[in-house]
C-alpha cells in the first residue's frame, strides 16, 4: 500500500502530470465545444467521433503531401466541416435521425480513412512520421523551475483551445447570434415565429461543430507526435459528448469537465510507469478502462441536475 | 399529400434496396476514381461470397452471429432504445460461455450445450440490463453508456485473457472449450465448415417475432418504444420495459459471441467480436426492425463482409465494404431523400 502512495505523490509532484493533462484535455475540450454548438441549436451530433477521426487523418495527409503541417490542418478543417456539412443535410434537410445520421458519419470515417491510409500509404495500421505543428516556446520561461516544464513548451492548439472557450461562450451568451442558437435549440416553432430562420441557424451550430471537433481531430495526430494511427479517435468522441452533458451544455462547464477527463487519463498514463508499483503488463488493460468507468459513472451521476436544450435531436419540419 | 403519405407507408422493402443500389453507385465512383476496375471488384465479391461450396459455407458461417447482433439492435429499436453496445454485450457473454464450457470435460452434450447457450445470453443480458438500468433510474443516455460499456468489456477481456484466463503459451487467447460444448459440423470443406449455430441463430428469429408480435411483453416493449408517456399513462412501467429491453436485446448478442465461441474459434480470442455489433446497426436498419427482414439483411452483409477477401485480392482494399455500409446507414438516416427521389422517378417528369 505504500507503494501506491509514493506513486500517486509522485506523480502529482511531477510538471509531466500536468502537461499531459492540459496535452489530453485539449482535444476533449475541442470536441465538448463543438457538441455544445451543435445541440445549442437542436442538433445531437454523435458523429463528432467520426469527424475527429477524419480530420486527424486529413492533417497528417495534408502535412505529409506538402511537408507544412498548417497546411494539414487546413486539410483537416476542410475534412471536418464536409463530414458535419453531410449530418446537417441529412437531419436538418430531410430530418432524418440524428442519432443514425451520426452513426453513418462514424462508419463512413473509418471505412474512407481506413481505405485511404491504404491507398496513400501503402499499408493498414499507420501512417509515416509527418511534421508536426511547431510547438509554442516561451523563451527563457522553460527555465522556470516545475512551470517551466509545465507550460514552457505547448502546442499553440492548446492555448487555441483554451480562447475558444472563451469565444464560445461569449458568442453563446452574449450575442444576437447566440440567442437565436439557444431559441432554436429550446423552441423552434417560437423562434420560427419571430422570424428566425430555423435551418440556417442549425447549419451554422452543426458546421461551427465540425470546425471544433476538426481542431480536435488534428490536435491528436499532429499536435505533438505527427502521425495518424487506425481508428486514433478511440472513443474521445463520446466521452466529449459525456464533458459536455456534465457541463451542462456550456462552453466553461465542458471545458471543467474535459480538463477532468484528461486529468484522469493522464493520472492513468503516469501511475502505470511508476516503477515502485511493480506492475504486471497486464494491468495496462485494467487501468485503460478507468477513463470510460469515470464517463459512466459521471454520465449517470450528473445527468439528473443538467438540461439539454428542450427540442435537442428533434427535426424541425416547417410547414 | 394523403397520396404520398400512402407510398411512405409501403416502401419498407423498396427504400433500403434503392439506399444499398445507390451505395454501390458510389463505391464503383470511387473505384473508378482511384482507377480500379468496379465490375472486377463487385465480380470478386460475388465469387468470394457465392463462387464456390467453401465461400457459401463461410458466408453463412458469417451470417449466423450478423442475425443476432442485427436481431439484437433491431429490438432495441423497436423499444426505443439505440443499443449501440452489441459488441460489448457480446464479449462478455462470449468470455463467460467460454469459462464456463472450459469447465465442461465430463459434462455429456445434452447438458453442456444449453448450459453454453444460457450462459452466454445471461452474460449478454447483464451487460445490456446495466445500461437499461442506468436509463431508467438515472437517466443516463443509452447511446453514451452502452459505448462505454463496449470499451470496458474490451479491457476486461484483455486483461482476462492476457493473465487470470490465458491459454499456456503467452499468446493473447483463453483456454479451449470442451468438446461436448462445442456445435456438431454440418458439412465440412477443407478447413471450413458449416456448425450448427446457423439453427439457433434461425430459431433466435422466430422467437423474437413472437415475443415481438404475439407477447404481452413485446406489446408493452413497443408502446414504451412508441411514445412512453402514453404507455406510462396506460399503466405500463416505462423504467422495468427499459431494463427489460436492453436485457432480452443484451441476450441476442451474447448469444452472438457464443455462437463464435460454440462453432468457430472453440476459446475466446482477442478479436472475436470484431465489427459484428456495429454491423448489427446496419443490419436492423436495412431489415426494418423487422425478424425476417433483418434475417435477409444478415445475409446480404455476411455476403458483402465474406466477399471483401477475394474483392481485397483483386486489388481493392476491403474498408470500401466499411463505406457501403456507411452511405446505406447515412441513406436510412436521410430516408427523405430516398423517398423524395422515387416520388420523382414516380411522378415522371410532367409533373416536376
Amino acid at each position: 500500500m505504500n507503494a501506491w502512495v509514493q506513486a500517486i505523490i509522485n506523480v502529482f509532484i511531477n510538471p509531466v502530470f500536468y502537461r499531459s493533462t492540459l496535452n489530453q484535455s485539449t482535444p476533449l475540450i475541442f470536441a465538448a465545444l463543438g457538441g455544445v454548438y451543435s445541440e445549442t441549436t437542436g442538433v445531437v451530433n454523435i458523429a463528432l467521433e467520426g469527424i475527429m477521426l477524419i480530420a486527424a487523418f486529413g492533417g497528417v495527409v495534408g502535412s505529409y503531401f506538402t511537408g507544412n503541417p498548417w497546411y494539414g490542418l487546413a486539410l483537416a478543417l476542410l475534412l471536418g466541416i464536409s463530414m458535419a456539412a453531410l449530418h446537417a443535410w441529412a437531419s436538418i434537410r430531410y430530418a432524418g435521425d440524428q442519432i443514425i445520421s451520426g452513426t453513418a458519419i462514424i462508419l463512413l470515417a473509418q471505412g474512407i480513412t481506413g481505405f485511404s491510409l491504404v491507398e496513400l500509404f501503402g499499408k493498414p495500421g499507420s501512417t509515416d512520421l509527418v511534421r508536426s505543428i511547431p510547438l509554442v516556446n516561451l523563451g527563457g520561461f522553460e527555465e522556470v523551475p516545475f512551470f517551466g516544464k509545465m507550460v514552457g513548451s505547448l502546442s499553440p492548439l492548446v492555448y487555441v483551445a483554451f480562447a475558444s472557450v472563451v469565444f464560445s461562450w461569449y458568442l453563446i451568451y452574449k450575442t444576437k447570434l447566440g440567442l437565436r442558437m439557444r431559441s432554436v435549440g429550446n423552441n423552434p416553432e417560437a423562434a420560427d415565429t419571430l422570424g428566425v430562420n430555423v435551418y440556417n441557424i442549425r447549419y451554422f451550430g452543426v458546421l461551427m461543430s465540425g470546425v471544433f471537433a476538426a481542431l480536435g481531430g488534428a490536435f491528436l495526430s499532429i499536435g505533438e507526435l505527427g502521425q495518424f494511427t487506425e481508428n486514433m479517435s478511440n472513443g474521445r468522441g463520446f466521452i466529449a459528448l459525456a464533458a459536455m452533458i456534465i457541463g451542462n451544455w456550456s462552453p466553461t462547464g465542458a471545458m471543467w469537465a474535459a480538463i477532468l477527463f484528461g486529468a484522469a487519463s493522464a493520472f492513468n498514463d503516469q501511475l502505470q510507469s511508476q516503477g515502485v508499483l511493480h506492475l504486471a503488463t497486464n494491468t495496462q488493460y485494467l487501468f485503460g478502462m478507468i477513463p470510460y468507468i469515470l464517463t459512466l459513472i459521471v454520465v449517470s451521476g450528473f445527468v439528473g441536475k443538467s438540461r439539454a436544450p428542450t427540442a435537442d435531436g428533434i427535426p424541425y419540419i416547417k410547414d | 399529400m394523403s397520396k404520398l403519405k400512402k407510398f411512405y407507408m409501403n416502401d419498407k422493402i423498396i427504400s433500403p434496396l434503392i439506399a444499398i443500389v445507390i451505395s454501390f453507385i458510389i463505391a464503383a465512383i470511387v473505384m473508378i476514381l482511384i482507377g480500379k476496375n468496379p465490375a472486377t471488384a463487385y465480380g470478386a465479391l460475388f465469387y468470394g461470397a457465392f463462387g464456390t461450396e467453401g465461400a457459401l459455407i463461410n458466408n453463412i458461417m458469417k451470417a449466423t452471429p450478423l442475425i443476432l447482433t442485427g436481431l439484437a439492435v433491431g429490438f432495441g429499436f423497436r423499444a426505443g432504445l439505440f443499443n449501440i453496445g452489441a459488441n460489448g454485450q457480446l464479449i462478455i457473454g462470449a468470455l463467460l460461455a467460454t469459462y464456463v464450457g472450459s469447465q465442461m470435460q465430463t459434462f455429456p452434450f445434452y447438458l453442456s450445450i444449453p448450459l453454453m447457450l444460457v450462459v452466454g445470453m445471461l452474460g449478454g443480458a447483464l451487460w445490456g440490463a446495466l445500461a437499461g438500468w442506468l436509463k431508467a433510474a438515472r437517466g443516463a443516455h443509452e447511446v453514451i453508456t452502452t459505448i462505454m460499456l463496449n470499451y470496458i468489456a474490451v479491457f476486461i477481456a484483455n486483461y482476462v485473457v492476457n493473465g487470470p484466463f490465458q491459454a499456456p503459451g503467452g499468446v493473447p487467447k483463453s483456454p479451449e472449450i470442451a468438446y461436448s460444448a462445442r456445435f456438431p459440423n454440418l458439412v465440412t470443406t477443407g478447413a471450413t465448415w458449416l456448425s450448427a449455430g446457423i439453427f439457433v441463430a434461425l430459431a433466435a428469429v422466430v422467437v423474437v417475432y413472437i415475443i415481438i408480435e404475439k407477447t404481452k411483453t413485446g406489446y408493452e416493449v413497443k408502446a414504451v418504444g412508441f411514445n412512453p408517456y402514453a404507455a406510462e399513462y396506460g399503466g405500463i412501467s416505462i423504467s422495468k420495459n427499459v431494463v427489460l429491453a436492453m436485457a432480452i436485446s443484451g441476450a441476442l448478442a451474447g448469444l452472438a459471441g457464443t455462437m463464435q465461441v460454440m462453432g468457430v474459434y472453440y476459446r475466446y480470442l482477442g478479436s472475436l467480436g470484431g465489427s459484428m455489433g456495429f454491423d448489427g446497426i446496419t443490419i436492423a436498419l436495412i431489415g426494418q426492425n423487422d425478424p425476417i427482414g433483418i434475417a435477409f439483411a444478415a445475409f446480404l452483409i455476411s455476403s458483402i463482409r465474406a466477399g471483401s477477401n477475394q474483392m481485397q485480392i483483386a486489388g481493392v482494399s476491403k474498408n470500401i465494404v466499411i463505406i457501403i455500409q456507411g452511405i446505406i446507414i447515412f441513406l436510412v438516416a436521410a430516408n427523405r431523400l430516398v423517398k423524395t427521389l422515387m416520388v420523382w422517378k414516380r411522378k415522371g417528369v410532367e409533373e416536376i
